[in-house]
């Protein structure tokens, strides 16, 4: 999934400044799951905007909106009404809702609530490391499931560095190393012989190197899409 | 094309014991500074590295830096580490390397941005060593870049890399020297020598696998200035100091003297290692210091072939 985390308030109070009718839009994916940009934390954020306003004896009002999907038509159009019912749309989803509703709504001042982090998952409750780099093009049939370019500090092909200790990484005690893992997985598996194969030289094009990128099914039709 | 081939291939070639040492570029324009240490190395080494804005610090590119030492009389290696630079970026420079007459070259990951004074920058890493190693290979033996197009007149680099006997997980790293070796890396300075007994294990490994006598691997030591110094090289990650030296330093009275006294100890055990072809010197901070300690181990003078 994609894990955020949310801006300091005090970042968010500061981007604020000027707006009296303020519409906090949350996004029910992601950004729930990992706990920064759901309802819950939507209606924290309210709180804390409505506590600095009432101390700085400044009029606003603040609302929330809970959107189920912040990169869908679908699941906005129905709030539509309540989410441009302010003069600025603070949007707790990741990267993506906010230049969806953004690009949306043409005169709408939708400003970031989060930092979008990276592709991840939980790997203890409440600790959340990346495991994704969203290149393109899917390598990890050759490293055991354990992907050396979101994973390695160095993105590495052929690791492991000669700074890897301890299976961990040289840059943080926190980060394991890649090269580690995937030397641990791939004996576990029997395969340790492939790790003497070298790694040719990667197309960086489908990653964001080659410009941003997009994604047509020509085949996909109104059907499919269950409407 | 036939082209001399460099004072450290040569060496090597001949079956003589070979001695590099380092210079790190200042972290100016000033090319005095690196002229003058390379008189001071003249005739006491037969190629010395220099760095590549080494521990990420912005310092006087390698290839500028090579270039004014080469003109002071010292052959250089040229190192490159492969987190600044993309792949166009890093085969330019190989070109614009090799017609100004560098000759040695010296392909490594590079430490990470976050160790230096440019902690924001992007970390390239567009190919690693080892692609890179075989990509000069592949450039210079038939004449193609990267991208598959035609290199008229290629280089012709004696093409090294590193190797840490000290890093995890002993066994794949075993596994990358091979891959260097097999990439083309024809010489392999390895990681400092503290660790006596794990580099003698490492060794045995590298025999099994025959790799010594697929390249020239040169140990490389470290020469400490002071107890604080020592403890620094003891916290690198990567590296293997055992206790007994940093107790040596504490102990010692006039600890340059014993720093140098380790130094050329270690350099007379590592050379009767087998399948060891040369010492690579480091050190970082006390440059001045290396002629010392090679004259004190007895290679001076440098054979000429």
């Amino acid at each position: 999934m994609i894990v955020a985390e949310q801006k300091p308030i005090d970042e968010l109070i500061r981007s604020l400044e000027g707006f009296k009718k303020i519409v906090i839009a949350s996004c029910g994916t992601c950004v729930t799951v990992c706990m920064s940009g759901g309802e819950k934390e939507a209606l924290a954020v309210q709180g804390l905007l409505e506590a600095n306003a009432k101390e700085k004896g400044q009029d606003i009002s603040v609302s929330v909106v809970d959107l189920k999907r912040q990169c869908d038509d679908e699941f906005i159009d129905d709030l539509e009404a309540e989410l441009l019912d302010g003069d600025v749309v603070l949007s707790m989803a990741c990267g993506v809702g906010v230049q969806f509703l953004a690009g949306k709504y043409a005169d709408k001042v939708v400003l970031p609530g989060l930092n979008t982090t990276f592709y991840g998952a939980a790997k203890e409750l409440g600790y959340w490391t990346e495991l994704c780099a969203g290149c393109g093009n899917c390598l990890l049939e050759r490293t055991g499931g354990i992907c050396p370019i979101a994973r390695c500090s160095k993105s590495i092909f052929n690791g492991p560095c000669g700074g890897s200790q301890n299976a961990k990484c040289e840059i943080d005690s926190e980060i394991d190393c890649a090269w580690q893992l995937i030397y641990d997985k791939l004996t576990a598996m029997g395969r340790l012989d492939t790790l003497l194969e070298i790694h040719e030289i990667r197309d960086w094009s489908t990653s964001r190197d080659g410009g941003p990128r997009h994604l047509r099914k020509d085949d996909v039709n109104l059907d499919d899409a269950g409407k | 094309m036939e082209t001399e081939k460099s004072n450290l291939q040569k060496m090597l070639e001949a079956g003589e014991f070979a001695i590099t040492a380092e210079i790190g570029p200042p972290m100016s324009a000033d090319g005095e500074t690196v002229r003058e240490k390379a008189r001071e190395l003249k005739g006491n080494v037969d190629a010395v590295n220099v760095t590549d804005n080494q521990t990420s610090i912005v310092r006087m590119s390698s290839i500028g830096a090579s270039c004014l030492a080469q003109s002071e009389g010292v052959e250089c290696v040229m190192q490159m580490v492969m987190r600044d630079r993309n792949r166009i970026a890093l085969q330019s420079d190989l070109l614009g390397a090799w017609a100004m007459g560098l000759k040695n070259l010296l392909v490594l990951s590079g430490d990470h941005q976050s160790f230096g004074n440019h902690p924001g920058s992007k970390n390239v890493y567009d190919v690693d060593s080892i692609q890179f190693l075989q990509a000069v290979t592949n450039l210079q033996e038939n004449g193609v870049f990267i991208g598959g197009s035609k290199c008229k007149a290629p280089p012709h680099f004696f093409l090294g890399s590193t190797t840490n006997p000290f890093a995890d997980p002993e066994p794949l790293q075993l596994i990358r020297l091979e891959k260097k070796i097999n990439a083309g890396a024809k010489f392999i300075q390895t990681q400092c020598v503290y660790d006596l007994e794990r580099f003698e294990r490492f060794m045995e490994k590298v025999r099994e696998r025959g790799l010594h006598e697929r390249a020239y691997i040169m140990a490389g030591i470290f020469v400490n200035k002071s107890l604080k110094s020592i403890q620094m090289t003891q916290q690198v990650a990567g590296m293997s100091v055992p206790d007994s030296y940093v107790k040596r330093f504490e102990e010692a009275e006039d600890k340059q003297a014993e720093g140098v006294e380790i130094a050329v100890e270690l350099v007379k055990k590592l050379r009767t290692v087998k399948g060891i072809k040369g010492i690579h010197i480091m050190a970082v901070g006390w440059e001045e210091i290396v002629s010392t300690v090679i004259r004190q181990a007895g290679f001076l003078p440098r054979p000429v072939v």
